[in-house]
């Protein structure tokens, strides 16, 4: 199979994969008790004024309806209205996503490069001094769950000690990169034991294989084959981990977002919920519905191009 | 949550992270943290800086619209930008604000009010136009403004503008309270044609500068304001709806106001030197409600038993950590016509007990209806439960969803968890115990007592309305449904540089969140 069949192939299976997570996010809010109405009348709960809002917000027509016409919309690119605050839908989640997208880059860059070479220098002394010293390190940050680790950076650096802003509240996050140095610890935290992990096992493999065997035998030594040899067929598994990683930071990690004050794609996710906004719960499903679709696509076509015959197409 | 900051729905994230200020807190003292009390850093009144303001607040979705108001921020946002006629004094009776006067005709059913002097922010006065356009909006049959029950009493066709600053609005009953709707929350004036606040411009003491929805808000002095120019030049409302964020941003200086926290933040930072905490006595009613008509609180005798097997002490010191007074199953303490002249409740457990069996009750199994909604429900609930263990009633909590709750217990059940913010106490009796009262969660439907009402409300002698409202008081403490154990204070902790924060404002009073009289010393 050539690439670009493959990859309109996945292609039509991600939009089938979205549409169907709208559906089933549709039908699981409707099953939610209460409705916006509801949760906007709070502790008013006059039934005159509960009327009064579902009439007000249409939501009084069947959810069949209301669905085929969030759907209709859709196509036409229209994401709709927030039954909370009567604007539209994209002009709350442009400024979450942006956020989560800031944050989301700002790990992978600095993770991506540190994890790959902390594996690396861990398999070249394979069961030595460095090896064990960066495996219980990472083994011992991915054992911390993100709140406590989040809780202990802010009590230690940012209230007692005062070196860095404790929390990002009303931060320019760009003009004011110092609020992001203890989110971008606790986000970096886990998904640096896995990909160093995964690096040192890939690479200790790859160095074992036939084909990096045959390139020392044709004399290629050090760096080069290191890194041109042994590298990119290690990096397959890394490549599909770190599509995880991204999905997770794309999705807005809620526990770094409440606790330093970052308001992501997280945050807006669970204040729509819990005000029953069906509009905004939809768009930001769909839009991590599309975000984890194209990172796996992308991951899946560089896997695939990184050792064609790992069988990661089948 | 308190009672119009309805919010608590929106709210409840609170609970995720709730260890995380206490950690801060430990470490702190742990280390030694200077320890100097806080003196009165802040001193005289000065003019000038910035304040940011911590709040917990609706995410991306919040409005700027007056009249939505619903959270604490919201009414925090609404109070800096925009003014009613009038608002709740201390003792929670009615203040003039934009109204300078009223009178009411002979038999109360028209209300000549006359305006203050006050300009909006555009430079345009505040006329008697621009106040039936705010009523109109808010009353709008299509529309569910908050404020609409309160002001559903207007006659607006029959009510007039006599000139600019003489407004004269008809009734559709006679009704000697009317003042209190003037202050109703949420009954804000806007100007004349407003129907957008993307850009608010309101007549109150800061003018709208620049808004990012969910995460801040930058406001401005107004100069010409007619209360008096504000002493801070500017005001940031910044949001988090985690209690721990807000305090460590406080103890950092990034903030220096943090709205609602905890009494154990307000605890551990106790004379540590880095915040003051002010309390805000009276300002949630902390209660059980219990539906009268029906098994098993039809029975009088064990609705007494409830009030006196109660150990409100207990749940003062257990459940609000001892920031909070006891209550008297009345509501409204320390307000404009609260009954203190009734004897406080005491634990009774052998009167309770003998009531229980008169009741044929002994080893009843009531459910009890509670979910995290406002802080404290939960615990509560449980500490309730073994005190009536101990007078041998069986409780069993059912734990509700908290974003529907005050619809499901409305109507269900036959004990629930129940609060309250500040409002006059004839709001709380035509909101809840009247026979066709909205929100009526204890079922009280008493043709007398509305009568007793009715009464109150037609007379123009306050002497007379005192002495009825008296009658219902003692009515309710013998017999009532709402078995109102404490008061809690509402806290909010600000930098030692920040003056002027009153403590004599119950949450939901005009003083309470209120800015223009805050300085940075």
């Amino acid at each position: 199979m050539n690439l670009p069949r493959y990859a309109a192939g996945r292609l039509l299976l991600g939009l089938g994969q979205v549409a169907g997570i709208a559906t089933i996010v549709f039908v699981l809010t409707e099953a939610l008790p209460g409705d916006a109405a509801v949760v906007i009348a709070g502790d008013q709960p006059d039934p005159a004024r509960i009327a009064a809002i579902r009439a007000q917000l249409h939501l009084d027509q069947p959810a069949w309806q209301r669905y085929l016409d969030w759907l209709s919309d859709l196509l036409r690119a229209d994401l709709g209205v927030s039954l909370i605050s009567a604007r539209p839908v994209t002009y709350g989640l442009a400024a979450s996503a942006g956020v989560t997208l800031l944050l989301a880059a700002v790990t992978l860059t600095v993770l991506v490069p540190l994890a790959v070479a902390l594996g690396m220098l861990a398999a070249r002394s394979e069961g030595g001094r460095l090896d064990r010293a960066v495996s219980a390190v990472s083994v011992a940050l991915y054992a911390v769950p993100e709140f406590a680790l989040a809780i202990l950076l802010i009590a230690v650096f940012g209230v007692q000690l005062g070196w860095l802003p404790p929390t990002a509240f009303g931060a320019d996050l760009l003009a004011q990169p110092s609020v992001l140095v203890l989110p971008l610890l606790v986000l970096l935290a886990r998904p640096i034991c896995t990909i160093s992990r995964l690096t040192r096992a890939g690479m200790i493999d790859a160095l074992r294989s036939e084909h990096v065997r045959h390139a020392r035998r044709l004399g290629i030594t050090g760096a080069r084959l290191w890194l041109r040899h042994a590298l990119p067929g290690a990096l397959a598994p890394v490549v599909q981990q770190l599509a995880r990683t991204t999905d997770w930071l794309l999705g807005g990690v809620i526990v770094v977002e409440a606790v330093f004050v970052i308001p992501g794609l997280g945050t807006a996710l669970v204040d729509a919920v819990a005000t029953r906004d069906i509009p905004t719960v939809q768009a930001l499903c769909v839009l991590i519905a599309v975000s984890t679709v194209a990172v796996n696509l992308a991951a899946d076509l560089v896997a695939f191009r990184l050792a064609p015959r790992t069988g990661a197409v089948r | 949550m308190l009672f119009p900051p309805v919010a608590a729905p929106r709210l409840s994230r609170r609970g995720l992270l709730g260890g995380a200020a206490a950690v801060s807190a430990v470490l702190l003292s742990g280390c030694g943290a200077d320890s100097t009390p806080v003196t009165a850093a802040s001193g005289q009144p000065k003019r000038g800086g910035r304040l940011r303001a911590a709040f917990a607040g609706g995410g991306a979705n919040e409005t700027l619209d007056p009249h939505l108001a619903n959270l604490f921020n919201e009414a925090s946002r609404a109070k800096a930008m925009f003014d009613k006629l009038a608002d709740y004094g201390p003792d929670v009776s009615i203040a003039p604000r934009l109204a300078e006067r009223w009178a009411p005709s002979s038999d109360l059913t028209r209300w000549t009010i006359t305006l203050r002097q006050a300009t909006f922010h555009d430079g345009k006065p505040v006329r008697a136009a621009d106040v039936l356009y705010s009523y109109t909006r808010i009353t709008d049959p299509k529309r569910a403004f908050r404020a609409k029950a309160s002001l559903d009493m207007l006659d607006l066709p029959n009510s007039r503008a006599v000139d600019d600053r003489t407004v004269e609005l008809a009734l559709k009953r006679p009704f000697a309270e009317f003042p209190n709707a003037l202050a109703a929350f949420g009954a804000y004036i806007v100007p004349e044609g407003a129907d957008t606040f993307e850009r608010p411009v309101g007549s109150g003491p800061f003018t709208f500068d620049s808004w990012q929805p969910g995460r801040t808000l930058l406001l401005k002095r107004h100069d010409g304001y007619w209360d008096g120019a504000a002493h801070l030049d500017e005001l940031e409302y910044l949001i988090s709806n985690e209690e721990s964020a807000r305090v460590n941003a406080l103890l950092a200086g990034q903030v220096d106001y943090a709205h609602d926290i905890t009494p154990t933040t307000a605890r551990t930072h106790t004379n540590n030197g880095r915040m003051s905490v002010t309390r805000m006595p009276n300002s949630t009613m902390q209660s059980f409600v219990m539906k009268v008509d029906r098994p098993p609180f039809d029975n009088r005798d064990l609705r007494e038993a409830m009030f006196l097997l109660t150990d409100r002490q207990q749940l003062v010191d257990t459940v609000l950590a001892g920031s909070g007074q006891v209550g008297n199953d009345l509501f409204g303490k320390g307000y404009q016509y609260y009954a203190d002249d009734i004897a406080q409740r005491t634990p009774d457990l052998d009167r309770a007990r003998f009531l229980i069996d008169k009741a044929g009750a002994r080893g009843l199994r009531i459910k009890l209806d509670t979910a995290p909604v406002a802080s404290g429900f939960v615990e509560a609930a449980s500490v309730f439960t073994e005190q009536a263990k101990q007078a041998g009633l069986v409780i069993e909590t059912a734990m509700g969803n908290k974003d529907t709750y005050w619809k499901d217990i409305l109507n269900s059940g036959v004990l629930a968890s129940y609060r309250s913010g500040a409002m006059p106490i004839e709001t709380h009796i035509s909101q809840r115990l009247l026979t066709n009262s909205t929100t009526n969660a204890t079922r009280w439907t008493r043709p007398d007592f509305d009568a007793l009402y009715a009464k109150a409300i037609s007379s123009a002698d306050e002497a007379a309305r005192r002495q009825a409202y008296g009658d219902m008081q003692r009515t309710l403490h013998a017999e009532g449904g709402f078995l109102i154990w404490g008061f809690a204070d509402f806290l909010v902790a600000t930098a030692p540089r920040v003056g002027g924060v009153s403590a004599n404002a119950p949450a939901n009073t005009l003083d309470w969140a209120r800015f223009d009289k805050v300085w940075l010393g």
